[in-house]
């Protein structure tokens, strides 16, 4: 997957975002070993020091840690990767349920077409 | 972090014409910076008065603790707005003058370089088209092991493709305690790189920060601000 990376926010949250994106995904799986922050820097066209500060944070956030003598790992604990799973979809289903209301739909009218929509999908 | 260049009331006239007013700053190791303004605005004094082909009229700039000359010369690697290179010279042999002249130049850095990008080393100068030039100048420049880059315009003369290797090879040459001070006004194609900028404005700095915080306080990139500061 490409880092797509806007030019209105913060670097270092987009990459946060990007990274929390790849590890709820399974692209970099439990327990694995992430590229180095020179790698990573050089995969997503950014500054080092960037990408440190990122990495620095997901690493307070527990998504990540340090082994001292062999680089930094995707951590082990499936039920944090969960969360962070779930406070990503729901990002970005509150920022669609606002643009819904920012069309004039209430909330059955949401519901229903998503509904229909998943109907069809299924056909 | 200790700093690697500062200024004190840094002043440059030429004639009546002040280029630079009353510059301070203090530029910190392990630093990506973007040294950005409009024409005119002092970007290539600065960079020359870092590099000791001009002096200063008043106040002080050091770098590493140095007025700029022969010892700043060791650890600074300055990529100039225009090409020096011999023209009758082969690209070989001007790997060879930098390795002669730079202690710290990594010959097997610039080959390898040279041949990432399909440049051959038995070409002479003048038979390479100008972006090439461009681009065999700035992979002399940053073969070196240096403590401080400045490169002064480094890609305004090559295509947007060659532009994203370049940018590339900065950040894969670029050593953790030094620092790249980069003068252009491609800005929205650098600023992914940069940790902070300079914005330079008749000769006077207007602002620095860093890009995270700009784009946080503004929530609007570097390139955006920049059109709204220096509107014309």
């Amino acid at each position: 997957m490409a880092w797509d990376l806007k030019s209105d926010r913060p670097i270092y949250s987009q990459l946060i975002e990007q990274i929390e994106i790849k590890i709820c995904s399974g692209i970099y799986a439990p327990g694995s070993k992430l590229p180095s922050v020179r790698e990573l820097a050089q995969e997503a066209a950014v500054n080092p020091n960037t990408m440190q500060k990122a990495l620095s944070i997901l690493e307070e956030d527990g998504l990540l840690y340090t082994n001292r003598t062999s680089g930094r790992f995707i951590t082990e604990d499936t039920k944090m990767i969960q969360q962070a799973k779930q406070k990503l979809a729901q990002e970005q289903i509150s920022e669609f349920l606002e643009k819904m209301k920012s069309l004039g739909l209430n909330k059955t009218e949401t519901l229903s077409i998503i509904t229909t929509m998943l109907e069809e999908a299924k056909k | 972090m200790s700093s690697i260049l500062t200024c004190n009331n840094l002043s440059k006239s030429f004639g009546n014409k002040q280029a630079l007013k009353n510059i301070n700053l203090n530029i910190e190791r392990g630093r990506i910076i973007g040294l950005l303004g409009p024409n005119g605005s002092g970007k290539s004094t600065f960079i020359k008065l870092c590099n000791d082909l001009l002096k200063p009229t008043s106040g002080e700039l050091q770098i590493m603790g140095n007025i700029p000359g022969v010892e700043t010369k060791k650890v600074v690697s300055y990529l100039p707005e225009q090409t020096y290179l011999n023209d009758w010279m082969k690209v070989s042999e001007m790997v060879q003058m930098f390795q002669d002249f730079y202690q710290d130049f990594n010959r097997e850095k610039a080959y390898d370089m040279l041949k990432r990008l399909n440049i051959s080393p038995t070409e002479r100068l003048k038979t390479l088209s100008k972006g090439t030039k461009e681009k065999v100048q700035l992979i002399l420049v940053m073969s070196r092991e240096a403590q401080l880059y400045l490169l002064d315009e480094p890609i305004g003369g090559v295509d947007p493709a060659a532009r994203d290797y370049i940018l590339d090879t900065i950040l894969g040459n670029y050593q953790e305690n030094a620092t790249i001070i980069i003068s252009t006004h491609l800005i929205s194609d650098i600023e992914k790189i940069l940790d902070d900028i300079i914005f330079l404005k008749d000769g006077q700095v207007v602002l620095t920060k860093s890009v995270d915080e700009i784009r946080d306080e503004n929530g609007k990139s570097v390139d955006s601000l920049f059109r709204e500061v220096f509107k014309c």
